[in-house]
């Protein structure tokens, strides 16, 4: 074992960049520690010890027969060694007596182990480095036994690690020490998981369903990740770690370029000037929006508040929250969009009365919904306007298609207006109200809403989906979602003039706006605003600082 | 009680693979049995004592066995150890 392998794993690409770390594989400990360890007396201890002995052979065993299959009859030995252990007359023995003295179970495994561990580490040898390393696999196997899976310590974890485990809870993940973190390679995880999202805003490489990596991963590998492709090197070849080193460097040195341009305006190479926002959904988004300094928040969404959760969110509680965003951009200008439920953001309460929709993405969602629960719709609205006086807050209706939909959010609006005047609450009296313009109808229509409202943000992703009729979740047709599609391209353009005309600005929050590729497009169709991805901020600002905003003419 | 001095011949001494036969041999035998090296004792059925007592190529050990089956425990034993190749 004093050699380290050497590997090539494979996974899936889910947060970009490339790293290189020292691997810290996540087991999940347990902590005995932590709660109150009874003694029940030498006859039930010593029960629930030989039974705890007993699973544990148990585990390893069948860990043991998979090495062999899938492994080597020399991974397999590592097994082998553990279920001696398990078999060690003097280990058990040392148990045996400190649970005669009195000790609980967990106390006395974790005594011994500890012993006998710090024996092997005694003789300074770097074999017996790695047999104190199985003593103490063992022992935390019992200890886990003993108490029941407990959440592993994700805070007091090795500087510039890769963090290798099966898969990181959404609670883990707001646990763990991301500062430390260089990379982390998960085996299972969803491109949509939650430590996805976070490793994304963090700018941190994560590849995700990497078979197998906590077993053939061992602590302190060194790790490249490749979070471009999704490539894992294990205790890379000497020509493969310089090769990568230069990539880095590479890439570290873009990221200074890009640091350069942090305080620079955002304005097209001639001179056309472009507002670069940003798009949150969680206080930490907001963090890595202000670290890039953001120009403004061009979409904030308010789920979140509205999630994983038994009833609607108070007005106080929503009030805190807004408030808070609107303090930390210091009069920045920050569009929060109300509530945007339905399609495959489903809140259950929302929906109890509602039941199954054939189609969901066609059905009640966002302001239907809010229009249709006005006690849900004015407790957003009543928040926000509180939240007002703390910053630039502007208020964004989603999912328009009709005239009167707008006119009907006016309306509650005002009369919210109404109740806090009455109730000498102050707010912004002069609070801009935008739209999305998400749906084909909201584009065709631009003219008129652009009357009613202080902005257009297009919402890019419903606005593909639905006016090319693709589902772009169903890879059967997936391939059909063009961005670049002429009707696209048509409908951005027009509602952009609809707006100018009528002398209001017009963002783009959709994911195109976020795509460097794309950028150059939505500029040259006239868009004022570009609300982005946080952690793509300068990667977008540096596109622009490029681009020549009449360069060609867009064919269309 | 029955005693056998050897001197380790094989490469790695008595670590790994050779460490987990010696011992998972010993463990099958009713005596109790300890190596002795330079003053110090490890029961030989532990793997753990046995480990810690650090026995590289060339060190020179004596077995010690006592119990009922205490004079096949050493000529077993010394067998393997003399036999250790790895």
């Amino acid at each position: 074992m004093g050699v380290r392998d050497i590997m090539l794993m494979k996974g899936i690409p889910a947060s970009e960049g490339i790293e290189l770390g020292k691997a810290y594989v996540l087991q999940e400990e347990a902590d005995t520690d932590s709660g109150f360890q009874e003694y029940n007396g030498k006859h039930y201890e010593l029960e629930r010890f030989f039974k705890a002995i007993d699973e544990a052979k148990k585990q390893i065993r069948e860990l043991k027969k998979k090495a062999q299959e899938e492994l080597s009859e020399k991974d397999a030995m590592i097994f082998e060694a553990h279920l001696l252990i398990l078999d060690d007359p003097e280990f058990l023995k040392m148990v045996e007596r400190k649970i005669d003295e009195g000790k609980n179970v967990s106390v006395a495994v974790k005594e011994s182990i500890r012993f006998f561990e710090e024996m092997l580490l005694g003789l300074n040898d770097e074999y017996m480095k790695e047999r104190a390393v199985d003593v103490k696999d063992v022992g935390i196997r019992l200890i886990r036994i003993l108490s029941g899976k407990s959440e592993p310590d994700l805070w007091n974890i090795p500087e510039d690690c890769v963090l290798v485990a099966k898969d990181l809870t959404p609670s883990q993940t707001a646990k763990m020490r991301k500062e430390r973190i260089k990379a982390i390679v998960l085996e299972k995880g969803g491109k949509t998981s939650h430590a996805v999202i976070i490793a994304r805003s963090f700018g941190i490489p994560l590849i995700l369903g990497v078979k197998e990596a906590t077993r053939m991963i061992k602590n302190g590998d060194l790790l490249i990740v490749d979070g471009n492709i999704g490539l894992v090197h294990v205790n890379p070849e000497k020509s493969v770690l310089e090769n990568y080193r230069e990539r880095i460097i590479d890439q570290y040195k873009e990221r200074m370029e890009l640091r350069d341009i942090l305080h620079l305006e955002t304005r097209t190479s001639d001179g056309r000037r472009i507002k670069l926002f940003a798009n949150i959904g969680n206080l930490e988004e907001l963090d890595i929006a202000l670290k890039n300094n953001a120009e403004g928040i061009g979409l904030m969404r308010t789920e979140i508040l509205f999630m994983n959760r038994e009833k609607p969110p108070s007005e106080e509680e929503q009030f805190k929250f807004y408030r808070t965003v609107l303090e930390r951009m210091r009069g920045k200008p920050v569009i929060i969009r109300t509530l945007d439920v339905g399609g495959d953001k489903i809140i259950p309460y929302l929906y109890a009365e509602i039941g199954k929709e054939e189609n969901p993405f066609l059905g009640y969602r966002s302001i239907r919904l809010c229009l249709n629960r006005k006690d849900i719709f004015k407790t957003q609205l009543r928040a926000l306007l509180r939240a007002s006086i703390y910053g630039n807050l502007k208020i964004m209706f989603p999912m328009i298609s009709c005239e009167e939909e707008v006119l009907k959010a006016k309306t509650i609006l005002e009369e919210c207006k109404e109740e806090l005047r009455k109730e000498g609450i102050s707010f912004d009296r002069n609070v801009k109200v935008g739209i999305m313009v998400e749906t084909p109808a909201a584009a065709l229509i631009s003219d008129i809403l652009a009357k009613e409202v202080d902005f257009f943000s297009i919402g890019t992703n419903d606005l593909i989906q639905y006016t090319l009729a693709v589902d772009r979740t169903n890879e059967s047709v997936s391939y059909l979602y063009n961005p670049s599609h002429p009707a696209i391209l048509r409908l951005i353009k027009m509602t952009i003039e609809n707006a100018h005309k009528n002398g209001i600005e017009v963002g783009v929050c959709g994911e195109v706006a976020s795509d460097e590729n794309f950028v150059p497009k939505l500029i040259k169709l006239g868009v004022d605003e570009l609300s982005v991805n946080p952690s793509k901020i300068l990667v977008i600002k540096k596109k622009v600082l490029q681009t020549k905003s009449n360069e060609d003419i867009i064919n269309m | 009680m029955v005693e056998a001095k050897i001197t380790l011949k094989n490469p790695t001494g008595l670590h790994a693979r050779p460490a987990s036969i010696f011992v998972s041999e010993a463990g099958k035998l009713k005596s109790d049995i300890f190596i002795v090296k330079e003053g110090k004792e490890a029961n030989a059925k532990s793997i753990l004592q046995v480990l810690a007592m650090g026995i590289k190529q060339g060190d020179e050990i004596i077995l010690r066995a006592s119990g009922e089956d205490e004079e096949e425990a050493i000529k077993r034993l010394t067998e393997l150890l003399e036999n250790l190749a790895e």
